[in-house]
């Protein structure tokens, strides 16, 4: 038997030193992707074989059922709210703690902690502390003789009480950021100076361009994140509402009043309550599609994640 | 197509599903050929968890094994419906045989999908007609269709419970028995303090623990559903009626704002803060169990027990209200059908069991001979429910493809109208049930 041709032997290489990378896409992320595209023009309860139906679960999900546009409307407004407030917060402790002379320390892990308080675990605390009858921030406001608001129980305060408990758990981006504002050279700094450039313009024309990658980072992956935000608004909705039901029992999405329904919890609403298959497979595609759209428009406008020469 | 590729598109979906939640971090039938003699081992999924629960169904699983003593019995408790409907899927050799669930809204969907076997044969091998053995409204939640694919595994009956020492110092000597006079006694209940309440005679917020829309409405004998399966919720008087008395007893109670704002102040519903047994309302919409938490909780409050008030038109009616209850079936991937129907026929037909089952949880037997036994709790507070459970006006929410979605698009329904976001009552129920009507169309 003869040796393959050495532009084959290399392909061959090539191809074993990719594999890991080919099986796992392949396996993990290709094929549930084909896969959810094919259910989502079939009706599949997960008991009887898939049965092609075309656009009728679009036309479903986009037409009539109750819960995908309030939906809609929630995750853009937590995508563009609590991304951009998460990042221009993360960026300002970032930047005050390491200017901290002293307490430094204590001030990192104090930021940092609430970071790794389990997701339910923090948002159960979070509406307990807001609840509006017995909660201790209403009880203080009180005492102050400031407005109360209902926090986890009213539909225009769900939101904004999410957006806090998203702000609390700040610490995985005041790290990068810590760390991206360390990375940015001290002459230049010094050379802005002797400029006579203010506290603004440093900022502008000496930190902005060396954190930028960083903050491309963080709005990509902050926007992805929001686009599949569960746990929280799920436990929030649920904990406010006062309802106990057991699991299997459908519940009210979005407790109050559908403002903190996101999209990801009607993936299981559909998925995984009323099985429908195909129509919580639209829903899949529409978040893979939005994240893939405002991660393109975010690594376009923000050159990706390298840094500019 | 064969079972294991429905398998592989259901884990197809399930990872897809999971790639798309994960990422973030903040955080067909079985035959029924086996021998019912034959020495064998079944599963038995159920949900009980709560220590006296689990030594029930234990002692009851006892008594089987010592009857079918061929027959052993493996236990797994604690099982919610989520993991039923997966396993049910899932199918392979250790899904369970037997399962019970605690909610009755999931049975059309497995009785239309064919996850739990027809009873109707065993039912006739073994000679039991179910309409002399169940009451009517336990096979109309354990059914779909005809299809009578579960059936009662112990039932619920709601009514309504009091405060004896509130009562007495209004002034009140008896439990109400009609709507206005309910609402009258809840209105004199009700001491204000400023924006909130010092005592509230009722709470009738739909987010308030069973106060819910096809609870109350059982009371005004509803219909949710055609002869031919559509929605008949936009011209059934009962229910519109339900709403409308609930949206005029929060107005009356100080307002919808006012009744949130105490609400929030109440503890869980089965923890020992619950606002009834707290103290904090005075009367209660409940299932039988909450008499034997009072009693357990030892919480020293003066109650007792009534059918909840009818509508003044229906006053012949008192007695009645909404029943539910667990219900067992048989999954159709079970290779031991015909030894898993000896197990499930002795839970639900052996008398003696379906009583000292029913006296150890709390729960109201489902059979009419259990629930004439003299061995049934003769607590008075407990017979109140026996009565409503037995009471022919009684009636149930109807099985439905979809599970519960049919009740959820009712509860928002209400949720808008007690609020006050939509006071159109009737548009909103037009709308739901073209909504109800769609959506069982997308589930099939």
């Amino acid at each position: 038997m003869s040796r393959p041709a050495r532009p084959a032997r290399h392909t061959l290489r090539n191809l074993a030193f990719l594999s890991p990378w080919l099986v796992g896409t392949g396996l993990f992320f290709l094929y549930p992707l084909v896969a959810t595209a094919y259910l989502s023009f079939t009706h599949y309860d997960g008991f009887t074989a898939p049965t092609w139906t075309g656009l009728r679960n679009w036309s479903y999900v986009v037409h009539h059922y109750p819960f995908f546009w309030p939906a809609m409307r929630n995750t853009l407004w937590l995508v563009i709210v609590i991304v951009t407030l998460r990042l221009l917060f993360g960026l300002a402790v970032g930047m005050l703690v390491i200017r901290l002379k002293r307490g430094g320390g204590f001030f990192r892990t104090l930021y940092y902690a609430p970071y790794l308080a389990p997701p339910v675990a923090g948002t159960i605390a979070f509406v307990f502390l807001l609840n509006p009858g017995t909660g201790a921030v209403n009880t203080v406001l009180g005492r102050l003789g400031l407005p109360q608001p209902g926090w986890f129980n009213d539909p225009a305060w769900s939101k904004p009480s999410l957006t806090l408990l998203a702000l609390w758990c700040i610490g995985d981006l005041m790290v990068i950021f810590m760390a991206s504002l360390l990375d940015v050279p001290r002459d230049l700094y010094e050379a802005a100076d002797l400029d006579g450039a203010g506290a603004f313009a440093r900022f502008r024309f000496v930190t902005l361009p060396f954190i930028q990658p960083i903050l491309v980072f963080a709005a990509v992956t902050g926007v992805i994140a929001m686009m599949q935000y569960y746990t929280e608004p799920q436990v929030a909705g649920q904990v406010a509402s006062g309802q106990i039901i057991g699991s299997g029992t459908q519940t009210e999405p979005g407790y109050p009043d559908g403002s903190t329904l996101t999209l990801p919890q009607l993936v299981y609403n559909l998925g995984f309550q009323r099985f429908d298959v195909g129509a919580a497979c639209v829903i899949a595609l529409v978040l893979f599609a939005f994240s893939m759209v405002f991660a393109a428009l975010l690594m376009r406008r923000g050159s990706g994640f390298l840094a500019e020469d | 197509m064969p079972a294991s590729r429905h398998r592989r598109h259901l884990a197809a979906a399930a990872t897809a599903a999971v790639l798309v939640l994960s990422a973030t971090a903040c955080g067909g039938s079985g035959g029924a050929s086996d021998d019912p003699n034959a020495k064998t081992t079944i599963t038995f999924w159920h949900g009980w968890s709560a220590p006296n629960e689990v030594k029930a169904i234990k002692d009851n699983i006892a008594a089987f094994e010592k009857v079918h003593p061929n027959i052993t019995v493996k236990a797994v408790s604690n099982i919610t419906d989520d993991k039923i409907n997966q396993a049910l899927r899932a199918g392979g050799p250790k899904a369970p045989d037997v399962v019970s669930s605690f909610t009755t809204d999931n049975v059309g969907e497995f009785c239309s999908s064919h996850a739990f076997v027809d009873l109707t044969p065993f039912l006739k091998k073994s000679g039991i007609d179910p309409a002399a053995t169940f009451p009517q409204a336990q096979l109309d939640y354990t059914q779909y269709k005809g299809d009578q694919c579960s059936l009662p595994l112990l039932s619920d009956a709601y009514g309504l419970y009091y405060n004896k020492a509130m009562f007495a110092k209004a002034g009140i000597t008896a439990p109400p028995k009609t709507l206005s006079e309910f609402d009258a006694d809840a209105v004199k209940l009700t001491k204000s303090n400023g924006d909130s309440y010092s005592q509230l005679g009722f709470m009738p917020d739909y987010h308030f623990y069973e106060s819910t829309i096809t609870h109350f409405a059982a009371q005004f004998d509803p219909t949710y559903f055609s002869e031919d399966g559509t929605s008949t919720v936009a011209d059934d008087p009962g229910l519109e009626a339900a709403y409308e008395w609930q949206r005029k007893l929060v107005d009356s109670l100080g307002g919808f704002q006012k009744l949130e704002k105490y609400r929030a102040s109440f503890g869980d519903e089965f923890g020992a803060k619950n606002a009834f047994m707290a103290g904090q309302v005075a009367m209660l919409i409940d299932g039988e169990w909450r008499g034997g938490m009072i009693d357990d909780s030892k919480s020293g409050i003066d109650y007792a027990t009534a059918p909840f008030p009818v509508p003044d038109a229906l006053a012949d009616e008192y007695g009645k209200g909404y029943t539910t209850g667990t219900i067992v079936g048989i999954a159709s991937t079970s290779q031991k059908q015909n030894a898993a129907w000896q197990f499930v026929k002795f839970l639900t037909t052996d008398t003696d069991a379906v009583v000292s089952f029913a006296n150890a949880i709390h729960n109201v037997p489902s059979t009419k001979a259990a629930l004439a036994s003299p061995k049934v709790d003769q607590d008075p507070n407990f017979q109140t429910f026996l009565k409503i459970a037995q009471n022919p006006h009684s009636n149930t929410t109807p099985s439905s493809p979809n599970g519960g979605a049919y009740q959820l698009t009712l509860q928002n329904v209400g949720y808008a109208y007690e609020s006050g976001k939509n006071d159109d009552l009737k548009g909103a129920l037009d709308k739901a049930a073209k909504q109800i009507d769609t959506d069982i169309a997308q589930a099939q």
